[in-house]
């Protein structure tokens, strides 16, 4: 592997790890480990808890795919590796 | 017009156009019939996906399922919706610069082993005809409650229909129609939700409707539900009831299943380029996410609007939809009381819990069950998979809305329903007789071996819906928990790791499913009667155990890819060559 495809991949892997955090943090801690913890505040009127679990981690989903997809895109011209 | 009338009409109009779509767009060459030439636009192939996914259970029976489990429903929204957060970023750029057909193709090539291969077809077809059961099950659903036609009918004329597209087009035809069935299931569940939404909380948005007042009220439209439903001692709407860890490896099991699911992985051999690859999959969960952030809203109106139509009231007088319901066998009344009026509590009315009718008609001209009473004071028996059909007679809306509805049912199951048999299809002509039995057959053949085993799969998944094996939904769990045990763990180290080589893909593929299958067919059919969290291991119900699979999955790899030789230097190559879009 050359240096700049290495680097490349490393730029990649350390994207989809901050994102995967992210992905896991709002899915299984916020939407089912501390689920009933946050149950107690509010959001509209929602508890906050179950509105994680039902919709705020799918939003933040779509959120993720969007940002993956441009940061990505950005990377590739960066190191050259784009497919224009 | 009745409802029947405009039914009829919807889903003929509906029909017209899916098959108006399939002339328009036949595949010539194989590389259409696979992959659509590989020309899909990335907005068009989000749109596929989203149809491609949202099957006959999404459409129907999850809002049902969270209308009566609460929140516990939720894993069905983070298990359906995260695997897309996997897909994007961790499988389909690759997969998409890996450039071939289907999923056994990659397993093939990258594994450099016929074995593999085959093990994966295996896992493919068995995969998809699970799922297709349960489409054409939606289909006869539909077909017998709103055109009121026998179930095998409407299973007939499904069938003919997916015939028609998906052997004349192939994925190209599959995908554009796929597009339309889109733009039609969408419409349908939104209008519906949105007309209630209104009613209920003067907000035209469902899914922030529910989170809003009571239309005319001070009150939370959740806390209203939670005080109703504890009142009538059920468990409150917004309170979890499953385990912690259960919740926890079911929805996983759910999101690895989804970014492993073969007929969802293939749409992103559509697209142009590994950025519409990227990009696509944000396309398909935004078209994903308008359905499945409403859901969650739906299932709460309709829990309210059953409560107030139905409790306390007394059964001769009981709504149109109610007793329609009934004689379809998806409703039971068991008078327990003697008071004539419809109790409507907490736990399950009958013993077994899904009713088994008798001939003769109760006092009050139900149906009556031979089932025994439970010990609790509820009387009500309510199928899940009705509320998203029965929801609109349930809050009366106009007819045309209910008409709407059935068309929007029939697109989800027949949108899934086609892309599963293209799946095993292409796993049959390409991966079996192309790659493995018949490598010298022309182009021409190849084509003609998959038109002819799209045909064969058609007719035995129309059997599955006509005559329904009783196993079906016990079965479901089968496909999210095998494709996350299989395919998730071998095509992701097959892309993250270079190391990883032939011997530790197969003891991986066949540890995780091997311990997978057993899990789920020993709690479902050698020993049901233990099927409860004290006989569990860790707590994990068969739902969720595809997550111990995967991890095992993972763990053989490890170990078994350290201790024999690595892949050849070429295979090695082609790692390197799919981490780069160039």
């Amino acid at each position: 592997m050359s240096d700049n495809t290495n680097r490349y991949w490393k730029a990649n892997l350390r994207l989809m790890f901050i994102l995967l955090a992210i992905w896991f943090v709002v899915s299984f801690v916020f939407g089912i480990l501390i689920v009933d913890y946050l149950d107690q505040f509010h959001l509209f009127g929602f508890k906050l808890g179950f509105w994680f679990s039902h919709q705020g981690s799918i939003f933040v989903f779509v959120a993720l795919i969007f940002i993956y997809a441009w940061r990505m895109n950005r990377l590739d011209k960066q190191f050259g590796v784009d497919e224009e | 017009m009745s409802a029947t009338v405009l039914t009829y009409l919807f889903v003929f109009l509906s029909f017209g156009l899916y098959i108006g779509i399939a002339i328009w767009s036949r595949s010539s060459s194989t590389n259409e019939f696979y992959v659509a030439g590989g020309h899909v636009h990335p907005v068009a192939n989000g749109a596929a996906t989203a149809a491609d996914w949202m099957s006959a259970a999404s459409f129907l029976s999850m809002a049902g399922i969270i209308a009566f489990e609460g929140a516990d429903g939720a894993r069905y929204l983070m298990g359906w919706t995260g695997g897309y957060v996997l897909l994007a970023l961790c499988l389909a750029p690759y997969l998409r610069k890996f450039a071939k057909y289907t999923v056994p193709d990659f397993v093939g090539e990258r594994y450099y082993s016929q074995v593999a291969r085959f093990v994966a077809v295996v896992c493919v077809i068995f995969i998809s005809f699970t799922y297709v059961a349960g489409q054409m099950r939606g289909v006869g659903l539909v077909f017998s409650r709103f055109l009121e036609v026998d179930i095998n009918t409407g299973v007939i004329v499904g069938m003919a229909i997916v015939f028609f597209y998906a052997v004349m087009g192939g994925m190209k035809g599959i995908t554009y129609t796929q597009v339309a069935q889109y733009c039609v299931l969408i419409f349908a569940y939104l209008v519906p939700a949105i007309y209630i939404s209104l009613m209920l909380t003067n907000n035209p948005f469902p899914m922030f409707g529910f989170g809003s007042t009571m239309a005319g009220e001070e009150t939370y439209m959740l806390d209203k539900l939670d005080g109703l439903t504890t009142e009538l001692g059920m468990s409150a709407f917004t309170a979890t009831n499953k385990t912690t860890i259960d919740m926890f490896f079911i929805t996983a099991a759910l999101m690895a299943g989804t970014a492993g699911l073969p007929h969802v992985i293939v749409r992103f051999f559509t697209v142009p380029k590994v950025r519409d690859a990227r990009i696509s999959a944000g396309y398909a969960l935004v078209f994903i996410a308008l359905l499945y952030t409403t859901a969650p809203a739906v299932a709460a109106f309709a829990r309210i609007n059953i409560i107030n139509s139905v409790s306390e009231m007394s059964y001769s007088e009981s709504p149109e939809w109610f007793t329609k319901w009934e004689e379809s066998g998806l409703i039971a009344w068991l008078d327990k009381n003697k008071d004539g009026k419809i109790q409507y509590r907490g736990g399950s009315a009958l013993s077994p819990t899904a009713p088994v009718y008798l001939s003769a008609r109760g006092a009050d001209g139900q149906r009556t069950v031979k089932n025994t009473a439970t010990e609790n004071d509820n009387e009500l028996y309510i199928d899940r998979d009705i509320i998203v059909l029965a929801h609109p007679e349930i809050a009366n809306l106009p007819n045309w809305v209910i008409a709407l509805v059935a068309a929007g049912g029939l697109a989800a199951a027949l949108s899934t329903a086609a892309g599963l048999l293209l799946v095993i299809s292409t796993a049959i002509s390409h991966d079996l007789m192309k790659r493995t039995f018949r490598p010298n057959i022309s182009e021409k053949q190849e084509l003609m071996y998959a038109r002819i085993s799209a045909a064969v799969a058609i007719g035995i998944a129309g059997l599955f819906g006509i005559y329904p094996p009783g196993f079906v939904a016990q079965v479901v769990a089968f496909a999210f928990g095998l494709a996350a045990a299989s395919f998730f763990p071998v095509i992701l180290l097959g892309i993250f790791s270079r190391r990883m080589n032939k011997e530790a893909a197969i003891a991986g593929m066949i540890t995780g499913l091997t311990f997978t299958f057993a899990y789920i067919a020993y709690f479902k059919f050698v020993s049901p009667e233990t099927n409860n969290a004290d006989h569990w291991w860790f707590g994990v119900s068969p739902e969720g155990i595809g997550t111990l699979g995967m991890i095992l999955n993972f763990a053989v790899s490890f170990v078994v890819m350290n201790i024999t030789p690595p892949p050849p230097e070429e295979v090695q190559q082609m790692v390197e060559n799919i981490r780069v879009p160039r």
